[in-house]
């Protein structure tokens, strides 16, 4: 019997979208200076959701200058114990409102329902619960007696993991006693304007957390703003090295988390149906927009076309399309810009005698689609085995010893994640010592926790967030 | 009978245990001695033999590497007075001393103070460590010249990490007399390796080379040279350690600051089941 | 899996000769991880299937029940009462498909085979002592040609756990062989009680032990022990049984019982036949759910559906 699931779609209703929204600047909504706006876009049909405002080099000043004051007057001084019962609201009215957040994360972004509420939204709120802990306890953190905050932290944020990003840079900078002004990205930025408003219900004292919305030149007014001690960013490499080149000389503190071409090694002796699962987390999870994705599939020789038969015969029944249905694995690219990306690498790797496959699966017509697809004969020279995609497109490379695995994973400027399968423990702690990575899941992907430190070596950035590491980006140490 | 005609030593650089002169051939004289004048090559040189002893040292036990700092310690005991001659403080040489064994007996408790495990909310062994970023180019402060020196050298090398150093140019022989101390503490060739001459002309080299992974700026004294080497720096995105100022008080404690700097942290994740 | 090539085939059938051979060939298939497996499960179980796929859902759940009774106290007035429900689940209703089969212990087999002589439902009995399965074989293999005899064309036998957790495969195997054997016409379903061989990689063992052996189902319990089917233990089963129709080509059937209560249980045992092993599975001749409470649950859901509203107990027939 064919078994076909019926559209199951989560509501809209539960989202009250405004038609526009202004900068979020010391505790209220306002206009932009000089009166500029962008349309955000729902990236599975392409309709408007919002319009919203741009700011300008007038409106960041503004936001860093709301931050400092609210930094020196209310924030600083404050004990941590109050800051940690701020924080501790937004986690509740978080829980609260995970539903509303989650709906409005996929309309903004097209991930697909089931990740903004099963993995997004559990962990922004577990990150504001695990931080607010903190924020009392600073001088048991194993920085010193009485670390002190930087001050005002200018942080700007991915379109991948539009609220969680904001999370796992705003907790920290508040539980360390900084006040910050972000950016969320210009594709997505309505769940930070719904963040805004938690905060304005948490009653957290206004300038705290300041939300400047715009494209790249507001990020770079923001964090080349004179006023600012801190630069926190995620987002690509190049904008990366940028940002570190403009913080040259000053007494900002930088961290960064940038892209990723991770492995994924498979031995011949892995648990191989988890591992083809781990496969599939790994490259298509969130539509393979995340730095840390497992973009190279390193399968040992001798398993690999058992290992390629099993992973096309499970992406067959990944479900592509309307990110709200629940039943939705993958969903929309989050641009136009991004699609054309990866088309335009999916291009050259087939250009360069790569084979390239897809399962059949109907895309929609309107929006920004495209289909798992995964490169088989691909070779270290290659450069989808290179550049990082961003999307879901997977390169299959083969290896023959544990050496060899080592010396292909690594050979990356990048060094941000790995992934191992295999069941022989020792051959696990052999690996993991050996790959130059800052997040290495054995028998596992793709798994996140804000006790768990996250970033990378090499041009994958520097500095950890989550766990205790993650306070030394925001303490004076 | 006439006074014995003293035997001058020759000051050269650094690089892969060995002690050679610089490829430019060139030398300047500064301490009443002539310097090896150090090129841009001798600079990319130090870094390939940096490179080639990061696996080693890095593979080293912490428990090895900690023996090894603290026979540094050992043999700077006994050249105290060598180091005196030399016009370095007594008291100097006996803190840059201590701070050696200090060091050593950081090398297998860093990764303990640093790292541990992480109670994340699933079935998973979940631990961080810290390890070394790998090569770690440094600018020696200015002065003082021994301590100085062993203050930024030690923090680097103790977790695993190999270093291309730019001695302090105004005085350098304390710098070249340390790394005779070194070579015969069964440090390995490679671990440390010394640049003397020109900050100007070395350390831009360091800064844009793209298999170094972190750069310490102590003792860069120039703001607009500190800048534009943390420009360079970006290109790869080495860890950057921005200057000292010159009025910091080196014997006071150091902290784990200067180690944790040049120290990634890795996270491992493994299911816990049957 | 580890064999794929038509050599390999002949290979397997090889392999139920020598203890060495069953041990090295099982103890080499993959390991199942269980943190992962959990997950897989766990996220299948997340779809959500409304409207009209729960209507196709629940129909075809019917038609996979094995509505059992496996109690001392059963009589032949219980057994005769439930076979006539297995026929006609809703008597209100005669849209509503009738259930797989039935499934009792041998002595009842007669009377449940009075009511269904001539149906398409099946008769299913459960033989070789269960549940335990601690008897002399000779007594177990007279326990199923009784129970064939008497008219069961399905035969649930257990494996013998005890020689399994010991390493005895040959045992085990030549206990199906004979169970089999003794079965003649009728379908043979193995239980491997999971809830006892406790780790996925055991599971993984004994499916393919029993598959070797030539069991036409393997089923997960008895539903005498604590721990019955669980979604994934039921997909590692399902992982077994696609491996090895890829290896021999021969398909082999799965049947989760005990613990199944739920219409929304049941979907999600749907939901995973349809994305690990698909279409080819989704009918009763190779998917069945050993169960008794959940055919109500099922009836009520689909009257729900049906007349969109809420229906009770009260309005189902209990047996």
């Amino acid at each position: 019997m064919i078994f076909e699931y019926a559209p199951a779609p989560e509501s809209r209703s539960v989202v009250d979208l405004k038609p526009s929204y202004g900068l979020f600047v010391n505790g209220s909504f306002v206009d932009p200076a000089d009166g500029g706006s962008f349309t955000s876009v729902n990236p599975a049909t392409e309709e408007v959701l919002a319009e919203v405002a741009e700011a300008g080099p007038q409106d960041v000043e503004r936001a860093v200058e709301a931050a400092r004051t609210a930094y020196q007057k209310v924030w600083g001084p404050m004990p941590g114990r109050d800051r940690a019962k701020y924080l501790y609201r937004i986690a509740r009215i978080i829980q609260e409102r995970s539903r509303e957040l989650a709906v409005l994360e996929s309309l903004d972004n097209g991930k697909p329902i089931k990740e903004s509420r099963d993995v997004d939204l559990p962990l922004v709120a577990a990150h504001f619960f695990y931080y607010a802990g903190w924020a009392d306890k600073l001088p048991h953190a194993g920085f010193g007696a009485d670390p002190q905050p930087l001050g005002v932290a200018a942080q700007v944020i991915p379109w991948n993991f539009p609220l969680l990003m904001l999370a796992w840079k705003i907790a920290p900078a508040l539980a360390a006693g900084n006040t910050v002004v972000l950016k969320p990205a210009e594709t997505t930025p309505l769940t930070a304007l719904l963040f805004a408003e938690i905060c304005q219900q948490a009653d957290l004292p206004a300038g705290v957390v300041n939300i400047v919305t715009g494209a790249g030149e507001t990020g770079r007014a923001l964090v080349e703003h004179p006023g600012v001690d801190k630069v926190a960013f995620t987002g690509s490499t190049e904008v990366g090295k940028a940002i570190a080149r403009s913080v040259a000389g000053t007494r900002k503190k930088l961290t960064l988390e940038l892209g990723g071409k991770a492995a994924n090694i498979v031995f011949d002796d892995a648990p191989i149906d988890q591992a083809v699962e781990g496969i599939v987390n790994g490259i298509f999870f969130n539509q393979g927009h995340v730095c840390c994705a497992g973009s190279r599939l390193l399968v040992q020789e001798s398993v690999a076309e058992q290992v390629l038969a099993s992973l096309k015969r499970r992406m067959a029944q990944l479900r592509v399309g309307d990110p709200l249905d629940k039943n939705t694995d993958v969903g929309a690219i989050n641009s136009a810009a991004q699609l054309a990306r990866i088309r335009e690498l999916s291009d050259v790797g087939a250009a360069e005698g790569a084979q390239r496959w897809s399962p059949p699966c109907e895309l929609p017509e309107r929006g920004f689609w495209f289909a798992p697809t995964i490169f088989t004969g691909v070779t270290q020279a290659h450069r989808i085995a290179r550049e990082e995609i961003f999307g879901p497109v997977l390169s299959v490379l083969t290896f023959r010893t544990p050496a060899e695995a080592v010396e292909k994973a690594n050979n990356t400027p990048y060094g941000l994640s790995a992934g191992i399968w295999t069941d022989k423990g020792s051959r696990i702690l052999w690996l993991a010592d050996r790959l130059r990575a800052g997040v290495v899941w054995a028998n596992t992907f793709n798994k996140f926790d804000p006790t768990s430190p996250f970033g990378g070596y090499k041009e994958s950035g520097y500095g950890r967030e989550g766990g205790r590491h993650g306070l030394e980006a925001y303490l004076n140490v | 009978m006439s006074e014995r005609v003293a035997v001058r030593k020759t000051y050269k650089l650094f690089i892969g245990g060995k002690f050679p002169r610089s490829e430019s051939g060139r030398s300047y004289l500064v301490q009443s001695a002539n310097v090896s004048l150090a090129s841009r090559k001798d600079a990319r040189d130090a870094v390939v033999a940096a490179r080639a002893a990061v696996k080693g040292w890095s593979g080293a036990t912490a428990y090895n590497r900690g023996q090894i700092l603290y026979r540094v310690a050992e043999m700077l005991e006994g050249r105290r007075e060598q180091f005196v001659a030399l016009g370095v403080p007594g008291d100097e040489v006996d803190a840059a001393t201590d701070r050696w064994v200090w060091y050593a007996g950081w090398s297998d408790k860093l990764p303990q103070v640093y790292g541990g495990a992480n109670p994340v909310a699933g079935p998973y062994f979940n631990l961080s460590a810290p390890e070394p970023t790998g090569v770690v180019a440094v600018v020696a402060p200015e002065a003082p010249a021994l301590l100085g020196l062993v203050s930024v050298i030690a923090p680097a090398i103790v977790t695993g990490n190999t270093v291309v150093v730019a001695a302090s140019p105004a005085a350098p022989l304390a710098a070249v007399t340390l790394a005779e101390v070194l070579a015969t503490s069964d440090l390995p060739g490679g671990v440390v390796n010394l640049l003397t001459g020109r900050i100007g002309e070395t350390v831009p080299t360091l800064a844009a080379h793209l298999d170094v992974n972190a750069i310490d700026l102590a003792g860069v004294t120039d703001a607009d040279l500190a800048a534009d080497l943390e420009v360079r720096a970006a290109e790869n995105l080495k860890r950057v350690l921005r200057p000292v100022p010159a009025d910091h008080d080196w014997t006071a404690d150091p902290g784990v600051g200067r180690m944790t700097a040049l120290l990634e942290t890795k996270t491992v994740w493994h299911p816990k089941g049957v | 899996m580890t064999a794929t090539t038509t050599s390999a085939r002949s290979d397997l059938a090889e392999l139920g000769r020598s203890e060495t051979a069953l041990r090295t060939f099982l103890h080499g298939l993959p390991g199942v991880d269980q943190i992962g497996a959990d997950q897989r499960a766990a996220q299948l179980g997340t779809r959500s299937i409304k409207t009209t796929a729960k209507a196709q859902a629940i129909d075809l759940a019917i038609r996979m029940v094995d509505l059992t009774t496996l109690e001392g106290a059963d009589t032949p007035g219980k057994v005769r009462a439930l076979a006539a429900k297995a026929l006609r689940p809703d008597p209100a209703d005669p849209s509503c498909p009738h259930v797989g089969a039935v499934c009792v212990y041998p002595a009842m087999v007669p009377y449940v085979a009075e009511v269904l002589r001539g149906s398409p439902v099946h008769l299913a009995s459960v033989a070789t002592a269960f549940p335990s399965g601690q008897a002399p074989l000779e007594i177990k293999l007279a326990d199923t040609r009784a129970a064939v005899a008497a008219g069961a064309d399905e035969i649930d036998m257990v494996i013998n756990r005890g020689a399994f957790l010991a390493g005895r495969y040959q045992e085990v195997y030549d206990e199906i062989v004979a169970t089999k054997e003794a079965c003649g016409a009728a379908h043979l379903k193995v239980i491997l009680e999971t809830g006892e061989l406790v780790t996925y990689d055991n599971v993984r063992r004994a499916s393919w032990l029993a598959m070797l052996a030539g069991g036409d189902f393997i089923k997960t319990s008895t539903g005498k022990v604590p721990v019955a089917a669980t979604l994934p233990v039921t997909l590692v089963m399902l992982e077994a049984v696609r491996d090895f129709r890829a290896a021999t080509g021969r398909q082999v059937g799965v049947k989760p019982a005990g613990g199944i209560k739920t219409t929304k249980d049941a979907i999600k045992y749907l939901v995973m036949v349809n994305e690990t092993v698909g279409a080819d599975w989704l009918d009763p001749d190779w998917f069945r759910f050993g169960a008794s409470s959940l055919l109500n649950d099922l009836l009520m859901q689909r009257t729900k559906l049906t007349t969109g509203t809420y229906s009770g107990p009260d309005y189902f027939t209990l047996d």
